[in-house]
């Protein structure tokens, strides 16, 4: 397969200014003429509706939850990064660019990337603009702090729920264009396949998830901003009814699929307590500001932390990044943090954790200035572990918490199935194969409030079609094939439940393909994983009917993809034979343990096509070409 | 530790629903208030019995989607908590817990502890914004905003829209909803031209969707997951009456006076 990124020509810093120029434009007397779907709700979804609403499309808006404001964005902590250089140290664009191709270890497009920075302080400006409460300092101007894998203090923030208020301006303006007809908001409504006519995406059928009612919904382009598929894990951070259905019914309709294998695991979670446990919360990384990294030098110390005098505590961060210190990038702190338990020297019950201490910081600050910065995130931790933070230092273990994979899509943000539009984590581009804090609602907002507006146009300027029946073949086709999986699913009636296959799958990819990866446990995990799918399918009770709310069915459904994805990521990785990023094979990496890229062989995107029901999948390549940042080894130590 | 559960069951909005007891056993006093009702619910399906259908999304206290009355209190006994971040250990061993979804005209049962808060949605699409197109914004820190005003602004859009606040009210007012969201906005000078058009149709909307009226109980204040302060409400009518004083003057023609 030919995978074009259309990237324009010309320098990097003039290729967004040239391409805006050159994309052709919708008249507006002519936008109400086209129909534009966009499914999910978060800072893309909600940020492309709502964009496109104003611009004078019509469209129709989808989310399974019972209002777009739930969205999961809305439970990003920290901040959002952007390249104002309101503090004088030395930001740019280029440098947010140069952080973030580093950051990414090398595996992005570069003129996404530039474009992502371009734009950021346009981001900062909207929500300003719309009523988004961001941290100011007396003088009334916008207050900034720093996130991992960067030396200046770029992060925009509104207490520990930046997310939320990012979120809930998006879906404000989201609700003003709901309330002018532009956008017809469905909630409750789920996305099981999407229609494909002549080549092109012309609309999907959803299920009512109250009544049950499956219907086809028709349009000129599709969106998809449905977020990242980390619940592929079981345990994670995100949302329990996030999900990778939508994007799996694109795949599985020919569009591909961009390094499956690139997922982050986020140092700083609450570790996991017990069996029953339905998901994992994640502790900010803003507290890496302020809290230190450690555990005790001596292996299997079960002091508590107080009692362990500080030359006895191995602050491993600083010891081994003094440069960045407890704010080296994801990746890296994640497996230093696993290094360390892995040699005994965990704490906690089960040795799975590290400690994140403030006293320093209290003792330097006061409480009441730590308490101002993070004091929501404290209330939290202590709600779930009912110890408090101020006293005794968190526990943090790494947990899934993002993909940087996701579908392939060009630099219009288009896949390579034409009208099929990607956004925001459900796409695979920005960050290569490790995301920086605070670059995932950047990205979420870039793609939504200011890149597909554009190329929506280029577009559909440039395809007309005739309208598509409600009785063509296609749609007819998808129609069914969502309603035999229903009643499939629902027919089987055997012994375990969606839940139970869902935790199945979670153990085997976090042993196979978490952290760590190994030649041998990828291919273990690649035969137990169809196993484990036959048995499903043979096996998977769900109770109720399909014309109600049913929500038994809706998890078989997602857990059913997931055990097709799983397989997929663990290909991808270990067909992937170097280390970058989060993606670590133990089979190659440099004498002191860090990922050791291969650039002659891997420095491209691998881009899965759907090759039909028991075929192997087809892996394609799109080459990335590094023109402004030199390959070289990512440090920082 | 062990607790009896007596939950709603309701089939949809048009069914009348009753209460049915379960025991749960094997409880950890570290699972969550909803990991409890998984186990719950695993136990009924393995049984072949549908399990007790409630709202959760991001189990986290934030996304709102979650809400489950228990002994009469909306999330439960535990203050400023939701009922995803509400933990076992809040509870006796042997206790019994009574079930409820949150009860409002506005909020029609959809399915067991399950309600339609879509209500909330369209007080927002009714004003709850500032008109401001995306793309042409001037630099952000063109308006310094006072610390103060803004850190107020932040404590009022810190609700997350959960609607606890409705079923706990004895009048099933949606004041402390609307109110957070007028109080963000009237704080902010970027909300400042719509004030007045905001808080209006706000009310109205509210009074459409068959909220009640505020009569002053603070059961709303003292259920809020997030703190949400009465002083929002006070804050609401303030800029309501305002509105009301200065509408005519504003829009001639458009007749004075508000609705409730």
């Amino acid at each position: 397969m030919d995978l074009r990124s259309q990237v324009p020509e010309g320098a990097l810093e003039k290729k967004w200014d040239r391409h805006r120029f050159e994309m052709k434009l919708v008249n507006p007397a002519n936008k109400r003429k086209f129909t534009v779907i966009v499914v999910g709700s978060g800072l893309a979804g909600a940020g492309a509706a709502a964009s496109m609403g104003e611009l004078g499309y019509n469209v129709k808006s989808f989310c399974y939850q019972d209002s777009p404001r739930r969205a999961h964005s809305i439970a990003a902590q920290g901040g959002i990064n952007a390249a104002k250089n309101y503090r004088n140290d030395g930001d740019s664009v280029y440098r947010l660019f140069y952080d973030t191709v580093k950051g990414g270890d090398f595996r992005s497009r570069e003129a996404n990337v530039y474009r992502l920075a371009q734009v950021s302080g346009n981001i900062i400006d909207q929500c300003v603009a719309i009523g988004v409460p961001f941290a100011r300092e007396y003088g009334g101007l916008l207050d900034n702090r720093s996130f991992g894998g960067a030396q200046v203090s770029r992060t925009f923030y509104a207490r520990g729920q930046t997310g939320q208020q990012l979120l809930l301006g998006a879906y404000q303006a989201l609700e003003r264009q709901v309330a002018t007809g532009k956008v017809e908001m469905f909630t409750r409504h789920e996305m099981q396949e999407l229609i494909v006519v002549d080549g092109h995406a012309r609309g999907i059928v959803t299920r009512d998830l109250v009544t049950g009612e499956v219907q086809s919904h028709l349009a000129d382009a599709v969106c998809l901003a449905t977020g990242g598929y980390g619940n592929v894990f079981y345990l994670a951070t995100y949302a329990k009814g996030c999900n990778a259905t939508a994007i799996w019914r694109a795949y599985k309709k020919g569009a591909v699929f961009g390094n499956p294998c690139f997922t982050q695991i986020h140092p700083t979670c609450i570790p996991v307590t017990g069996d029953y446990q339905s998901k994992l919360t994640l502790m900010s990384e803003s507290l890496r500001n302020d809290g230190r990294i450690w555990v005790p030098k001596k292996p299997g110390d079960a002091r508590p932390p107080g009692d362990i005098p500080e030359a006895e505590r191995d602050y491993y961060l600083e010891r081994m990044y003094p440069s960045f210190g407890n704010l080296a990038p994801r990746d890296i702190a994640s497996r230093a943090a696993k290094r360390v338990c892995d040699e005994g020297r965990g704490v906690g019950p089960g040795g799975r954790g590290v400690y994140l201490d403030f006293a320093d910081a209290i003792a330097r600050l006061g409480r009441k200035t730590i308490e101002e910065k993070y004091g929501n995130l404290f209330e939290m931790y202590n709600r779930i572990t009912d110890e408090d933070p101020y006293t005794v230092p968190m526990r943090i273990y790494p947990a899934t918490h993002y993909t940087m994979g996701g579908l392939w899509v060009d630099y219009n943000l288009m896949s390579n199935l034409p009208g099929l539009h990607v956004l925001g984590e459900a796409n695979f581009s920005d960050h290569g194969a490790n995301r920086l804090g605070a670059s995932a609602l950047m990205q979420g907002l870039a793609d939504g409030y200011f890149i597909i507006p554009y190329t929506i146009g280029n577009y559909l300027a440039s395809n007309k079609h005739a309208p598509v029946s409600a009785d063509d073949p296609a749609v007819k086709a998808a129609e069914k094939a969502v309603a035999d999986r229903t009643a499939k699913l629902l027919s089987i009636q055997g012994t375990q439940s969606p839940t139970h296959f869902h935790r199945e799958l979670g153990k085997v990819m976090w042993e196979y393909c978490g952290m760590a990866r190994t030649e041998a446990g990828l291919k273990k995990a690649l035969s137990i994983i169809p196993e484990l799918r036959a048995t499903f399918w043979k096996d998977i009770r769900v109770v109720g009917s399909g014309e109600s709310l049913n929500q038994s069915l809706e998890l078989a459904g997602r857990v059913a993809d997931f055990l097709e994805l799983g397989e997929l990521m663990c290909l991808d990785a270990l067909e992937r034979r170097e280390s970058c990023g989060g993606h670590f094979r133990e089979e190659f990496q440099t004498p002191d343990g860090e990922a050791l890229r291969d650039d002659k062989d891997f420095c491209h995107v691998a881009a899965w096509e759907y090759a039909g029901e028991g075929k192997k999948p087809i892996r394609n390549i799109e080459p990335l070409n590094f023109e402004n940042v030199h390959l070289s080894v990512r440090s920082y130590k | 530790m062990k607790v009896t559960l007596k939950a709603w069951r309701q089939k949809d909005a048009r069914t009348p629903g009753r209460f049915v007891t379960y025991e749960a056993t094997d409880i950890s006093s570290e699972m969550s208030f909803l990991e409890m009702l998984d186990v719950v619910n695993e136990g009924l399906i393995a049984k072949g019995e549908e399990p007790i259908a409630f709202d959760a999304d991001c189990r986290e206290g934030i996304c709102g989607q979650c809400g489950v009355v228990i002994d009469g209190s909306p999330h439960g006994p535990r203050t400023r908590t939701t009922s995803c971040q509400l933990h076992m250990r809040s509870f006796k061993d042997g206790a019994s817990l009574t079930l409820e979804p949150f009860r409002a005209t506005a909020f029609p049962v959809v399915k067991d502890l399950i309600v339609d808060r879509s209500a909330f949605d369209r007080i927002i699409a009714s004003g709850g914004f500032i008109s401001a197109a995306i793309g042409g914004a001037q630099d952000a820190n063109t308006v310094p905003v006072p610390k103060e005003n803004s850190d107020l602004a932040m404590d009022a859009a810190a609700c997350i829209g959960c609607g606890a606040c409705v079923a706990a009210c004895p009048n099933a007012s949606a004041m402390l909803f609307t109110a957070a969201k007028v109080s963000q906005l009237a704080l902010l000078p970027q909300g400042h031209p719509e004030r007045s058009e905001r808080v209006r149709k706000m009310v109205t909307q509210m009074d459409i969707e068959g909220f009640g009226s505020c009569t002053n109980h603070g059961e709303c204040e003292a259920v809020c997951p997030k703190g949400i302060s009465l002083g929002n409400i006070a804050r609401l009518n303030r800029e309501f009456l305002r509105a009301s004083l200065s509408w005519g003057r504003r829009r001639p023609g458009s007749g004075g006076g508000g609705p409730g």
